[in-house]
């Protein structure tokens, strides 16, 4: 996020896409009503007609992958009716005439139709958002899970270079991270073309600079994805997979493909703290701490390091995950991995990671710091892009950017469009809230929403077993009819072993981020006999 | 912040102009008597025992009337204690079950406002006016709603309503069956609630009370472990489990407000089905190895598998810590950047 979660109530506008918040991150669903409540004007974005429309001013309810041309639309309005910010992207942004350029593709008839959203709806959230200052944007998953996500997140940048809304409290692009430590793990280095502190890995500057830190040659070429890592496995290319703390038999697209490739590993090594169903297929279980039994830091979507303090003693033989892979790493001969407490690592991280420089646990122990915090008497900061943007011009890019349609489309075979959702009560494959029967009780099992029409159109009743096709595989849930879902639209979880959504999801990628498509794909619904 | 003097008591005191009486004592460190007033929500001036002396002659609710320069309040009269008194007593009167048993005693503000008015057990039979002991609702399975504990000052309408904008409760019914009750009365757990919780720990009495409550021998606060807000939040251990968590009031994500999640989703963490022991596959079946073995097995398979043929998929949940090493560990000793997590997912 560019601003901080508790400046969000003090917005003028809110813009939210894709951003399921209440359920998804209820702590920020509170700021966005605490806007509402003091006049705040909350326009929202989705296909489906979630919980915060009952906030909103304006909701636009797009067909799914459809962000791109719905955004420009907005944009094409605002500089038709001169509503930008002609000193802000005067002294603070380039490339204005080549994203101008681009707009001239998304008039507003052709927006209509890409997006389903009647016009009239599409040009009053373009002035609301325009006029209503400051204005802050909040997107999630819903933004990013589409095979143009890349283009996306940009094009809600866009959007707020060309009014301004950055830079100042209340105002900004704040993606919503999904998990509590998906910042710091990005932060970390734990992506294949990085090292910590987003340095690249294909930089040979860099490469020396961490040749030298660790006292080792270090490989130069990016390294696979997620996805990628799975494709490879199945290719016979990668043999050994050391997995720590993931479920990718549920969390990831195409999770059939992905049972296949694991399936095929020579030696899949899993530390976790419950046998998942990931784990099952491993040769060797590690049993690894829950964050009540270890201390450490976890950076949350705001960027804010916080302590995470151990509470009670390992359950068991259990061991906590650094003094795991300490030992793996010493027993191989690695240097450099003699490290007596989290404490020491995090000295480590801060000399290594310029964003983190000023971090420490001494510090952390009066309160949680905001990245970048470049020296022990730093602040942090709550703020990005001030004073500049952190490119080598110090100048925001404008980015043109075209529409493009979802991978899959619904068709004769596949009629309807599937998009994945989460509970309040569960998270990601409900490895821990699957294991809280209170939770349990509340949202026990999946269902596959679908609107009444198609519900008629497809023979299905209120509670009836279905089961879902996809080109890639099937699954079976209980169907709730609802016109939460428009027509033609289908949404389920991925929280429930047993109705295992992403067999169904598509692995297409965005080419830049590597992201499956998990938001859109092609499915046929049929009702099973009671 | 302009501030203003008053006196309360004979007490001259300075506040910020915006405040209340009620509020401007309490900063100061006086105590009026108040069952209603939370400082989190808008005043509702509905248990009425807050009544203060105004310049000698008014009586106002202190929780609703705004603070003056030069105004003398004082906080009691015989006549203001009077009102109290039957107020209360007629609370308690109601009030069933004992206090000895009720897991909110010692924090009970009932309690509290009972000895602070002198309130004595003989006074009290007098109004009792029904025996009638009404159901508890235990539907939700996290908290339950005891009627008959219920001091209806709304404190848990107005969070609902306020601060999380659900609305599902409301105050129902008439007379002695008032009660707190959802949308066209169904159990608890069948409205639109979302056990979020954040009533319940502003209840001010033992009515609206957490299942199974052990209480905690000490806290540690530490962030929650689920989805990317970061809620600061205090873990309450009791002989080496945790037996609940509380929101961190000075966190500036959450201020202490928490979700489901966050509030009760904690029962994994002493999950019997909890990895204890490594496990290594032996002819198909995982058989209990012990660390040495286990690690020499994973370094000896590694060690053949070194560059492009190993990735490690690190992971989300894992602290920044366990990230640094796994990473450094991929680059350094496998000699690869085949390293990601879930971040797309
Ligand atoms: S638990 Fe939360 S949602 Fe449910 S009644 Fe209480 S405040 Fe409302
Ligand atoms: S308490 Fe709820 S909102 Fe807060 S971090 Fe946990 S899961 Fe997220
Ligand atoms: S606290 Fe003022 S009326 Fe209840």
């Amino acid at each position: 996020m560019t601003n901080p979660i508790s400046d969000i109530g003090g917005a003028s506008c809110i813009l939210a896409v894709g951003t399921n918040t209440t359920v998804a991150h209820p702590i920020v669903g509170l700021q966005v009503k605490k806007a509402v409540q003091n006049g705040a004007k909350l326009i929202v974005i989705n296909p489906k007609e979630i919980d915060l429309c009952r906030f909103a001013d304006i909701f636009l309810q797009n067909k799914p992958g459809t962000n791109i041309a719905l955004l420009m639309g907005m944009m094409r309005i605002i500089v038709d009716e001169g509503l930008l910010d002609a000193s802000f992207i005067e002294s603070r942004c380039e490339n204005f005439d080549d994203f101008k350029e681009s707009l001239k593709n998304f008039d507003i008839l052709t927006v209509e139709k890409i997006t389903g959203v009647p016009k009239e709806d599409i040009i009053e959230a373009a002035r609301c958002y325009a006029t209503n200052k400051p204005a802050s944007i909040l997107y999630a998953m819903g933004i990013t899970q589409h095979i143009h996500g890349t283009d996306n997140v940009m094009a809600t940048s866009n959007l707020a270079l060309l009014t301004g809304n950055i830079g100042m409290p209340s105002t900004g692009v704040n993606p919503l991270r999904g998990q509590n430590n998906v910042q710091g793990a990005c932060d970390m280095g734990a992506l294949p073309n990085v090292y910590p502190g987003y340095q690249r890995v294909d930089d040979s500057v860099v490469q020396k600079k961490f040749e030298s830190f660790w006292f080792q040659d270090l490989p130069s070429s990016p390294g696979l994805t997620h996805t990628e890592i799975f494709d490879a496995v199945h290719d016979g290319e990668i043999k050994a997979i050391y997995l720590v703390g993931e479920n990718p038999i549920l969390s990831e697209a195409n999770a059939s493909h992905t049972e296949a490739a694991i399936a095929k590993i020579e030696f899949l090594v899993v530390q976790d703290i419950f046998l998942t169903e990931t784990a099952r297929l491993a040769d060797v279980v590690l049993p690894a701490v829950t964050f009540a039994e270890k201390d450490g830091t976890f950076t949350n979507t705001e960027r804010r390091v916080q302590r995470v303090r151990k509470a009670i003693e390992p359950v068991g033989n259990a061991k906590n995950d650094l003094w795991i892979t300490c030992q793996i790493a010493q027993r191989m001969g690695g240097k450099g991995f003699d490290f007596s407490s989290p404490f020491e690592v995090m000295k480590e991280i801060a000399s290594v990671t310029p964003q983190y420089k000023g971090i420490s646990y001494d510090r952390l122990d009066k309160g949680g710091l905001q990245w970048p915090c470049v020296s022990e008497d730093h602040p942090g900061t709550p703020i990005l892009h001030i004073e500049r943007f952190a490119t080598k011009s110090g100048k925001a890019k404008f980015m043109p950017l075209e529409y493009k349609p979802s991978a899959e489309l619904p068709d004769d075979e596949y009629p309807l469009l599937l998009t994945t959702d989460r509970s309040l009560f569960h998270f990601h494959t409900s490895t821990m809230t699957g294991r809280v029967e209170g939770l349990n009780v509340l949202d026990g099992h999946e269902f596959v929403r679908i609107n009444p029409k198609d519900a008629a159109r497809f023979e299905v009743t209120d509670d009836q077993m279905v089961r879902v096709f996809s080109r890639r595989g099937e699954v079976e849930a209980k169907a709730k009819v609802t016109d939460v879902c428009p027509p033609g639209v289908v949404s389920m979880t991925f929280h429930f072993p047993e109705s295992r959504t992403n067999v169904l999801t598509n692995s297409a990628l965005d080419p830049v981020a590597k992201i499956p498509e998990t938001k859109v794909c092609a499915v046929r619904v049929e009702g099973m006999k009671q | 912040m302009a501030e203003v003097s008053l006196t309360i008591d004979g007490l001259e005191i300075t506040a910020n102009k915006d405040m209340t009486v009620l509020e401007a004592a309490l900063e100061n460190s006086i105590y009026i008597p108040h069952l209603c007033h939370h400082p989190d929500l808008e005043p509702a001036g509905m248990c009425r025992l807050c009544m203060v002396e105004v310049d000698g002659k008014r009586m106002v609710i202190s929780c609703k009337t705004q603070i003056r320069d030069g105004m003398v309040v004082r906080t009691e009269s015989e006549r203001i204690n009077r009102i109290r008194k039957i107020t209360v007593q007629l609370l308690i009167a109601n009030h069933q079950g004992d206090c000895l048993s009720c897991n909110k005693s010692t924090t009970c503000e009932l309690q509290c406002i009972a000895s602070y008015l002198g309130i004595k057990e003989e006074e009290l039979d007098l109004m009792r006016r029904s025996d009638k002991i009404r159901p508890i609702d235990t539907s939700n399975p996290f908290f339950d709603y005891d009627p008959n504990k219920c001091v209806l000052c709304g404190i848990c309408v107005r969070t609902c309503a306020e601060l999380q904008g659900v609305s599902a409760i409301d105050l129902a019914f008439r007379g002695f069956d008032t009660s707190i009750s959802t949308f066209g009365a169904k159990p608890w757990v069948e409205s639109n609630c979302e056990s979020c919780g954040e009533c319940i720990i502003r209840c001010p009495v033992g009515a609206l009370m957490p299942k199974h409550q052990l209480r905690p021998s000490f806290e540690v606060r530490s962030v929650c472990p689920y989805c990317g807000c970061g809620c600061g939040m205090y873990l309450g251990v009791r002989a080496g489990r945790i037996v609940g968590v509380r929101g961190e009031i000075d966190n500036p994500s959450n201020r202490g407000s928490l979700c489901a999640k966050g509030r009760f989703g904690y029962e994994f963490v002493n999950h019997p089905q909890r990895l204890t022991e490594p496990l290594i596959k032996k002819n198909g079946e995982f058989v209990e190895a012990s660390w040495e073995e286990a690690l020499e097995l994973v370094t000896e398979k590694f060690s053949q598998y070194r560059g492009e043929q190993f990735a490690c998929i690190a992971s989300a949940k894992c602290t920044n810590e366990e990230n640094y090493v796994l990473q450094k560990f991929t680059r350094v000793v496998m000699g690869t950047n085949n390293i990601d997590h879930c971040a797309r997912l």
